[in-house]
């Protein structure tokens, strides 16, 4: 995948992600209208398909609301890349089939605006503007499983 | 090398050894949702394509969030889940008079017990590590695929103790030594991790731990845990009505870190906004004027957080300037605090006393900020737009600080007032 990087610094919490007073609804596009709303009123303005978040340490901290991963999702990210993710977004994020990726040295080394290519099977993040590349963990085999399918759902449907 | 308190607990439901690192997947005591994430979990269960829950006597649905509906969205959420209860035949659906905010009913009603392994699409679910089981939160699909199968996915964390020494000082509770704890190690200082308690946690009543496991989280942690005592013990008894395990951890368990914690030096804490680790001492507040003061949640809405509350009311009256808004837990709570007259000492001070929810904790409703506005509140998260308006602000502290507070119409220790 490939697409334009936005950043975003550190303890974004899943509050400022999709405030609660829109939780009274799951469905993904109109979550997607208001992703981001309370940290960054144009984040939907500038978010394009394929575009891709890099952001800080302990990334979606606080409630174990999907409808963050959801929304985010919904309004065309393609991949999160962060110093380190909190553990039910990590999780959240995995199940729904939302690439993510932890890397320190990518996210210092990428700049809002810059191209990034993503390879979350072997791990490898390029930045294109800047022409250097980084090297994240990639996923446990259980997890590259999950994320195969497309999501927990799917691999659970697969068992059944 | 020995195991933890989490590692025991998780070894004995793989049947073997696990290690810390590892992915497991493991079968579940107790999976729980609420009106905001279960909603969500009813659809992805029913893409699943299979027509019957694992279990119907071990998943329960506790709409508390948007309760009794603020709106027609949050009916119709709500609905799916009545409908989803009906449909499955599940037992521990618990409609707006029967519920409380959901972790401080599961424990009330003997549903989560020692030695369980519970998932819940809340993030608080951690809670129920004060009765010695492992409890995390987790997401809506998790949920779907654990009423599915029974069955969810783990990485085996490592552990953080802390060893608890001497005795809380008056007007210091459970919230002051977790916040304390907090600002020691930052809101991802256990991140992946777990929490584990030991020492003199004699020292601490039931529901001290319960909002001691309740913030685990709030420092990033996957859970918290104490050991089991004699008042677990006394807590449980009564309220089981199946069997539970006690597991203990080994001598030589390893942890990542160890932090001695004495108690005697903790002193009333406040979180400023707008993270949890942001803690001062009462005594270095400062003079910080408050439009709302909130006591409740699943933090703190339990009988002994009303009992402090009433001692610090009684006779008194709330500041003019000062709106205070108290919400027992659960119903049996408010009974409780209805028949020792709890209720009409909060009345006869100024405070709206209101039916169970999680509303005005998460910005939901009930007691939403203007631009501007601050609240003090015995929740659990003062993050930006927490409870209302993105330029509104939450102080966070224990319940007599809270009390004490709205009477004085700024943030004060209750030895002042």
């Amino acid at each position: 995948m490939q697409g334009k990087a936005i950043k975003y610094g550190d303890n974004i919490d899943t509050d400022v992600i999709i405030p609660a007073r829109y939780l009274n609804t799951s469905d993904p596009q109109e979550l997607a209208q208001h992703c981001m709303e309370d940290l960054d009123k144009e984040f939907k303005n500038k978010v394009q398909e394929g575009d891709i978040l890099v952001v800080g340490e302990n990334f979606g901290s606080g409630s174990s609301r999907e409808h963050a991963p959801i929304a985010i999702k919904a309004s065309g990210i393609s991949c999160i890349i962060a110093k380190s993710f909190a553990r039910i977004f990590f999780r959240n994020a995995i199940n729904i089939g939302l690439p993510i990726l932890e890397c320190k040295e990518a996210v210092d080394g990428i700049e809002e605006g810059d191209i990034v290519l993503v390879d979350t099977d072997n791990g490898i993040i390029k930045n294109l503007t800047k022409g250097t590349e980084f090297k994240a963990q990639p996923f446990p085999d259980f997890i590259k499983e999950i994320m195969k399918y497309g999501g927990l759902i799917n691999y659970v449907r697969e068992k059944v | 090398m020995g195991l933890t308190l989490t590692q025991k607990i998780l070894s004995a439901k793989v049947g073997r050894e696990v290690k810390p690192g590892e992915l497991i997947e493991v079968d579940v005591d107790m999976v729980l949702g609420n009106d905001v994430t279960a909603p969500v979990a009813i659809k992805e269960f029913e893409k699943i394509g299979i027509d019957r829950v694992f279990d119907n006597t071990k998943i329960a649905l506790v709409p508390d969030h948007f309760v009794p509906n603020k709106d027609i969205k949050s009916a119709e959420q709500v609905n799916i889940m009545r409908k989803f209860a009906k449909k499955h035949g599940i037992v521990n659906f618990f409609e707006v008079g029967q519920m409380g905010i959901e972790h401080a009913l599961l424990p009330e009603k003997g549903l989560v017990l020692p030695g369980d392994v519970v998932i819940g699409a809340d993030s608080h679910t951690c809670t129920y590590g004060a009765l010695t089981c492992f409890s995390t939160g987790v997401g809506s699909t998790d949920m779907a695929a654990a009423m599915a199968t029974g069955k969810a996915w783990f990485k085996v964390p490592e552990a953080i103790k802390f060893v608890l020494k001497g005795n809380l000082q008056k007007w210091v509770s459970g919230k002051d030594v977790i916040l304390y704890i907090i600002g020691k190690i930052g809101v991802d200082g256990a991140l992946y991790k777990s929490m584990e308690f030991t020492g003199n946690i004699k020292a601490l009543s039931i529901d001290d731990r319960f909002t001691i496991a309740n913030m685990a989280i709030e420092a990033g942690a996957k859970n918290g845990i104490f050991d089991f005592d004699k008042i677990t013990d006394a807590y449980v008894k009564g309220r089981a009505k199946r069997e539970y395990k006690v597991f203990e951890r080994d001598e030589d368990a390893e942890y990542s870190e160890v932090y001695e914690i004495n108690l005697d030096e903790i002193r009333p804490q406040v979180a400023f906004p707008h993270l949890p680790e942001n803690t001062r001492n009462i005594d270095e507040v400062g003079k910080v004027k408050i439009d709302q003061v909130v006591i409740g949640s699943c933090t703190n809405g339990r009988l002994s957080d009303m009992e402090i509350a009433y001692k610090i009311l009684k006779g008194k009256k709330v500041h003019p300037d000062v709106r205070l808004l108290i919400f027992p837990a659960t119903q049996e709570i408010y009974l409780e605090c209805v028949k020792r007259g709890y209720i009409e000492e909060f009345i006869k001070a100024g405070a709206a006393v209101s039916t169970p929810t999680c509303g005005p904790c998460l910005g939901g409703h009930m007691g939403i900020l203007a631009k501007g506005e601050r609240a003090l509140a015995t929740t659990n998260r003062n993050f930006v737009g927490r409870m209302g308006h993105p330029e509104s602000e939450v102080y966070l502290s224990s319940p007599a600080v809270a009390a004490a507070s709205a009477i004085a119409g700024y943030i004060v220790s209750p030895e002042e007032v």
